[in-house]
């Protein structure tokens, strides 16, 4: 563990987000209650998910520029946790809705952009799946990850803002920021998305390293073939 | 000296309502208060504690994976 004073911080960053998004006090409104708590858990998984294909596209354009397999297992490595991160922020929402909207899955814009988001990436992992050829696995997963990150940022955040939807920051709802006079929530809620964001990161290198160890290993066995 | 001991028990075990009721007793009530919303947060750090624990138990696992390749190389 080697150069861990980050994940030292997300670990630090992620108790104070329970402790804190438990206990501070949150603007009372009705309907949302204490429910409004769930803005430090469910929206970070969100803004970690978005930073993941960030860098997962990133290492794409990366790897389309000069291709370099190591800038392949970094991108699906990035991609792996976000859809991880955005399968918990669409579940987390789905217990939200229920309760708040009155049904788990209200067909509000932005659950199903947010839905067909996730599906354009899990379609990344099917096209993965089904290349054997790793040089053209990695070129064509490249060439579609960019586009699936094209299609993802409109479908999450501008259409559900152009239309009407319940979703609090869309389609002329006031987001909670509205109602956080004392900018107290925002005490939480930023510390919660570097600390999520930063946890993800540690699980993409651990899945880097992973799938580094087992092509050494490949490259052994096949040298003792020889 | 037995007899003894047992007519004190007995009467701190009778006694011990009394005492109680006697007086509004606040013992480490912190997890009882605020309708035990100290417990959740409780349950909660102990399973994001013990998933940041298993991810360090992973992290450690792959460390002595790549020294060991090291090692052939």
């Amino acid at each position: 563990m080697k150069k861990s004073w980050w994940k030292i911080l997300s670990v630090v960053l992620l108790i104070y987000t329970v402790v804190g998004g438990f206990l501070i006090p949150v603007p009372r409104l009705d309907i949302v209650n204490e429910t409004i708590r769930a803005l430090y858990f469910h929206v970070p998984m969100w803004f970690a998910m978005v930073f993941m294909f960030i860098a997962s596209t990133y290492f794409a354009i990366q790897y389309l520029r000069k291709p370099n397999n190591l800038h392949d297992i970094y991108s699906n490595a990035f991609a792996t946790i976000g859809i991880v991160l955005g399968i918990l922020g669409i579940v987390t929402g789905m217990i939200w809705a229920n309760y708040t909207w009155g049904s788990p899955w209200h067909g509000d814009p932005k659950q199903n952009g947010a839905a067909i988001a996730l599906l354009v990436y899990f379609a990344y992992f099917i096209l993965r799946g089904s290349v054997n050829n790793q040089e053209q696995r990695a070129r064509l997963s490249a060439a579609y990850n960019v586009f699936a990150f094209a299609a993802m940022i409109p479908l999450i955040f501008i259409i559900p803002r152009m239309m009407s939807s319940m979703h609090p920051g869309n389609g002329g709802n006031p987001g909670f920021n509205t109602y956080d006079l004392d900018s107290k929530m925002r005490l939480v809620f930023y510390p919660a998305v570097i600390g999520w964001g930063l946890l993800g990161t540690w699980i993409a290198t651990l899945l880097i390293r992973i799938e580094l160890v087992k092509e050494k290993i490949e490259f052994i066995e096949d040298e003792n073939a020889k | 000296m037995k007899m003894l001991n047992k007519a004190i028990a007995l009467l701190i075990v009778f006694c011990f309502p009394l005492l109680a009721s006697a007086q509004d007793a606040e013992m480490a009530d912190t997890m009882r208060s605020n309708g035990k919303i100290y417990v959740v947060v409780a349950i909660a750090l102990v399973i994001l504690i013990g998933l940041i624990g298993y991810l360090i138990f992973i992290d450690k696992k792959v460390s002595g994976l790549e020294k060991r390749i090291a090692k052939k190389d």
